[in-house]
């Protein structure tokens, strides 16, 4: 059954996180916990080894001056299939995971065949994390069940690699599909084989698609994955991606995470940014804080 | 793999550090009249306390104005009436944006002020309240030009001084609704304040001196119920425009039968929420919540019965409860705060009260926020009674105060049965995805205002007001205009 969804009142309360006061101390832990929670992300034609290796050293160690207590790696470096086994060797030991985005990112428009090889080829290859995309055409076009059976194969070929479900939220327009393709998602991956807390996430937006992750649309999955938990106790895990830039933006989404499904969520194993901008804005706040100025662009490596 | 991740990770609590508005106000020892354009002290030579809610600390004496000083407030305003009501609409128009343009600039300071007076959480005298009184004076200024496009073919005269009594909920708010009408209409004013919210009031009154509205315009006299009797009762006033209690609200309009005065009335409300299965139902849930806790339930068209349909009525209640968890009670200068200090003493003993009867009575109490609440103050845990029925007291009576009923309905005809049982027609919401059903709902509630899909929505141009015991008359739009004017 689709749940309704009504916008006025999404955009009302979604608007409601943003008018929180996070000041001083709470500033500073909720930068670093933004911080813990990024997905440090390339996602171009023309990443390169280099690359991939320098962006694996940023998110060991996101920052190379003195700020104690020392400041948290970033959760994992998210890059293409090819570049795993080289972002895998550059964060060996470092507890930063890898993923990988697969399943023919980021169109989907490929054979099933094609994708679940993509999946199987990344996790052969190392990837801890797999964020796959759905089939836009197919749910938009009512194959529900066609969509449900293709992610609860990207699952199984998963294995114990975790899976990020990519709803490509700006493609889907709606609230309403949002939120009947986040119940989609979570309980066909669900159908795989039970879930551990924070072993399937659902994930906005592959950030090549505008708009890309939003309050209200990130709101509506986190009901998806509240009456899931409600339902089941499982903690499903939240990602938004794409267009989160700044410190404050990152703390209104923390803001709207603890207001809603609480803090046993506010962690890297529940919630994640797909940003890569992102990093060095949250550097530049942390840095200020401690240091009392503002640090210039090129005092930090870039991302 | 699945390890666990990074190293150093941040701990999982986090809590919001105090964040206190601290934009610096300073408030006179003493407040006094104000009467014909200046501030007079009371020839009652009698003062009363106005406390903050929130810490019961005296915040200023203010003035009690008696027979004498209400007399003179009426004169004055009588005095003024024939140049003001002369004056093109145009010039009426550009005082009142001028208040309003004085108004934003002085925010800050209002809100301030209005929530150390009255307890409400700086987020929504800041967010709600002050910018709704601009908003109020703005409109009205643009209609000060155009009566004669209101009411067209008429002729627009004013009515003439208008006796106006407002209450303690939305203190600025309230008087904007009042004035701002009544002056683009031509009409001079005495307004009266609740008692333990003057302050606003008294510094709008210093925003007419900086904007040299003419002297005798408008006339603020403060006191308690007395002030409001001399007032209502005064021979001069052509127009009596009351918010309040329903049982005040009665009396004034027994008292003023066969004066002649005009009168228009908002008071009180039992407004239903009404929730079909077929809802958008998170979002409903926040309709719930802003409904009813929204100014600690201080709201005349507060949702205070909630009708859940019987299908969704456990999801919602879990959903409720789980909601309020997130409710911020407490300071209400901390800008984190959603829920404040009860506006006085003796109201927070009426809802505590009501709370009594309703656990007496079999209802089951939930209070889903279990803060620490200050030592010192007025407060009241937001809570929502199951297990009631629409004749239980608390689901009859208003309460006014951050308690709701909950109870279920099986068919549209039920609920809108159980809506209407009431003495009462203020409001109610409608929550359903089918719009035909809202249409049909809508129409038959007996209410003088429906929300679909939402619920505390306000908007200057929108009128306002009620049905039944819920008063008569509106505040708003076009039609707020009405009560104000003599049409030949």
């Amino acid at each position: 059954m689709r749940r309704h969804v009504d916008t006025v009142m999404v955009e009302q309360r979604a608007a409601s996180f943003t008018r929180r006061s996070i000041k001083t101390q709470s500033k500073t832990q909720g930068l670093r916990l933004a911080l813990s929670m990024i997905d440090l992300t390339t996602l171009e034609g023309k990443d390169s080894d280099e690359k991939v290796r320098s962006l694996c050293r940023k998110a060991i160690t996101p920052w190379e001056g003195e700020i104690t207590p020392s400041l948290p790696s970033v959760a994992a470096v998210c890059v293409y299939p090819s570049l795993v086994r080289i972002a895998k060797r550059a964060l060996e030991g470092s507890g930063v995971h890898v993923a990988s985005v697969a399943t023919g990112f980021p169109s989907g428009q490929f054979p099933l065949s094609v994708r679940i090889d993509d999946v199987t080829k990344a996790v052969e290859a190392g990837a801890d994390e797999i964020d796959m995309v759905i089939n836009r055409g197919a749910f938009l076009s009512g194959h529900y069940d066609e969509v449900a059976e293709e992610i609860k194969q990207v699952r199984i070929a998963c294995g114990d690699a975790h899976l990020k479900i990519i709803l490509e939220t700006g493609e889907l327009e709606t609230l309403e599909n949002v939120r009947a393709a986040s119940d989609l998602a979570i309980e066909a991956a669900a159908s795989a084989g039970p879930i551990a807390d924070g072993e399937v996430f659902i994930k906005t937006s592959t950030g090549k698609v505008s708009p890309a992750a939003t309050m209200p649309v990130t709101l509506v999955m986190l009901d998806a994955i509240q009456s899931y938990f409600d339902k089941t106790g499982v903690r499903i895990g939240m990602k938004p991606a794409g267009g989160i830039r700044t410190a404050k933006q990152s703390l209104h989404y923390l803001v709207m995470v603890k207001e809603t499904l609480g803090d046993d969520w506010l962690t890297p194993n529940l919630f994640r940014f797909g940003a890569s901008s992102l990093a060095n804005d949250v550097l530049r706040q942390l840095v200020r804080q401690h240091t009392g100025r503002y640090t210039a662009n090129f005092d930090f490596s870039e991302a | 793999m699945a390890t666990e991740t990074t190293t150093n990770t941040p701990s999982a609590s986090w809590e919001y550090s105090a964040a206190p508005e601290r934009f610096p106000i300073s408030i006179e020892e003493t407040h006094k009249l104000f009467i014909d354009g200046k501030f007079v002290s009371p020839k009652s030579r009698k003062w009363f306390a106005t406390t903050n809610p929130a810490t019961d600390e005296k915040l200023a004496d203010i003035a009690t104005a008696g027979a004498a000083d209400v007399n003179t407030a009426v004169l004055a305003a009588k005095k003024a009436l024939p140049k003001w009501s002369k004056l093109p609409g145009s010039e009426r128009a550009k005082y009142l944006y001028r208040i309003a343009r004085r108004i934003q600039e002085r925010a800050r300071e209002f809100a301030v002020l209005e929530t150390l007076d009255g307890g409400k959480p700086i987020k929504e005298s800041r967010d709600v309240d002050v910018p709704l009184v601009a908003q109020h004076f703005f409109y009205c200024a643009g209609w000060a030009d155009k009566l004669e496009y209101a009411f067209p073919g008429r002729e627009v005269q004013p009515i003439g001084v208008c006796g106006q009594i407002i209450p303690w909920n939305f203190p600025l708010m309230m008087a904007a609704w009042k004035l701002a009408p009544a002056l683009a209409c031509g009409n001079t004013c005495v307004l009266k304040p609740a008692e333990t919210t003057s302050l606003t009031a008294l510094r709008l009154a210093e925003v007419l001196q900086e904007v040299e509205l003419p002297a005798g315009v408008v006339n603020i006299v403060t006191g308690a119920g007395d002030t409001g009797k001399h007032l209502a009762e005064h021979k001069s006033i052509n127009k009596l425009a009351f918010t309040g209690s329903t049982g005040v609200g009665k009396m004034l309009m027994r008292n003023s039968a066969g004066t002649g005065k005009r009168l228009t009335l908002e008071l009180g409300g039992k407004s239903a929420n009404i929730i079909f299965a077929d809802a958008a139902i998170d979002q409903a849930v926040e309709g719930i919540v802003s409904g009813i806790y929204f100014n600690q339930g201080h709201v005349c068209c507060a949702g205070s019965r909630l009708f859940v349909e019987e299908p969704i009525l456990e999801e919602v209640i879990q959903k409720l409860t789980h909601r309020m968890k997130s409710l911020r009670v407490g300071d209400p200068m901390d800008k984190n705060t959603d829920v404040g200090a009860i506006n006085s003493r003796a109201q927070l003993q009426t809802i505590e009260q009501y709370i009594k009867t309703g656990i007496a009575e079999g209802g089951q109490l939930h209070e889903a926020n279990n803060q620490q609440l200050p030592s010192k103050g007025n407060w009241c845990n937001p809570c929502f009674f199951t297990d009631i029925q629409p004749s239980h007291t608390i689901a009859r009576e208003e309460i006014f105060g951050p308690v709701l009923s909950v109870m279920t309905f099986r068919t549209p005809e039920e609920a809108i049965t159980r809506a209407n049982n009431t003495p009462y027609g203020l409001a109610a919401g409608v929550w359903t995805d089918k719009g035909s059903k809202v249409f049909e709902v809508a129409k038959r509630l007996e209410v003088g205002i429906v929300w679909c899909n939402s619920y505390n929505q306000f908007d200057a141009a929108s009128p306002f007001g009620g049905f039944k015991e819920s008063g008569f008359g509106r505040e708003g739009g076009m039609q707020g205009l009405k009560p104000y004017v003599k049409l030949v």
